[in-house]
């Protein structure tokens, strides 16, 4: 699924990274737990999370993911912003939980990592 | 080629910079990715390990033909248990740092998964110094 396919698909809202949008996502991966994120060597997913705050940005660095969707309408910070912007990461976010959004993702064939 | 980088006790602000240095200078290196990746993963582990957990370190890095050491060391003040640190799910992590995402008790066992040698010296009261390897050779 495309980036732009995604944020369709969970009522999502584009916050920064807007030359992501074309970016073919393969997996999707739902954790507030940086260090499960950290155990994922797949490209082309994108963190579905909770944890809106510096560290999934840095966690998404370290783990070469380029794309992070925020549930529960958890708005990035300008800190957040700024850091993914510098570090061409992509950052939405939804009103839905994380449930609903990888629920929904998985019905339009975002693939699991495991 | 050698490279150090300190790191600070209980500043989660600075939680990767010395990783994302690292991982800077292992692209210009033309480090094959996958091998970067589980470099950083193991660092990072351990870069905030040493946050949450010591008085502050440093992270050494030599850098071979065929392989890259990295050693974290860090000024205590130890750990108890090495074989509770290692299992997966384990945790001594304050609710602040878990809060942050970290302190899942994933730290050590995502280290040895990452990388080819893990060797580690710690003792309660002391310090803790990891030492790991990754092996370059095979991958390229």
């Amino acid at each position: 699924m495309k980036l732009k396919d995604i944020l369709a698909c969970v009522d999502g809202k584009l916050v920064c990274g807007e030359s992501h949008l074309e970016d073919e996502v393969t997996r999707g991966f739902a954790s507030d737990l940086m260090s499960d994120v950290l155990t994922i060597l797949e490209d082309d997913i994108i963190l579905i999370t909770g944890l809106s705050n510096n560290q999934a940005i840095r966690t998404a660095e370290m783990s070469d993911i380029s794309n992070i969707l925020l549930v529960r309408n958890k708005k990035p910070s300008q800190s957040m912003i700024d850091m993914a912007n510098e570090l061409n990461i992509s950052l939405s976010y939804t009103a839905y939980s994380l449930f609903k959004a990888s629920a929904l993702l998985y019905q339009q064939g975002l693939k699991p990592v495991y | 080629m050698h490279q150090e980088y300190l790191v600070p006790a209980q500043d989660f602000s600075v939680a990767g910079v010395a990783s994302s240095n690292l991982k800077r200078l292992l692209k210009q290196l033309n480090i094959p990715p996958q091998t970067i990746k589980r470099i950083i993963v193991a660092v990072f582990e351990a870069e905030v390990n040493v946050i949450a957990h010591s008085y502050g370190g440093r992270i050494l890095c030599d850098f071979e033909e065929d392989a890259i050491q990295v050693q974290v060391i860090d000024t205590g003040p130890g750990i108890p248990d090495l074989d509770l640190a290692m299992t997966e799910g384990w945790s001594t992590a304050t609710e602040e740092v878990r809060e942050l995402g970290y302190g899942a008790g994933m730290g050590l066992p995502n280290i040895q998964k990452s990388c080819d040698k893990l060797s580690i010296y710690t003792k309660e009261g002391d310090h803790t110094h990891l030492t790991m390897l990754f092996n370059l050779k095979e991958e390229v």
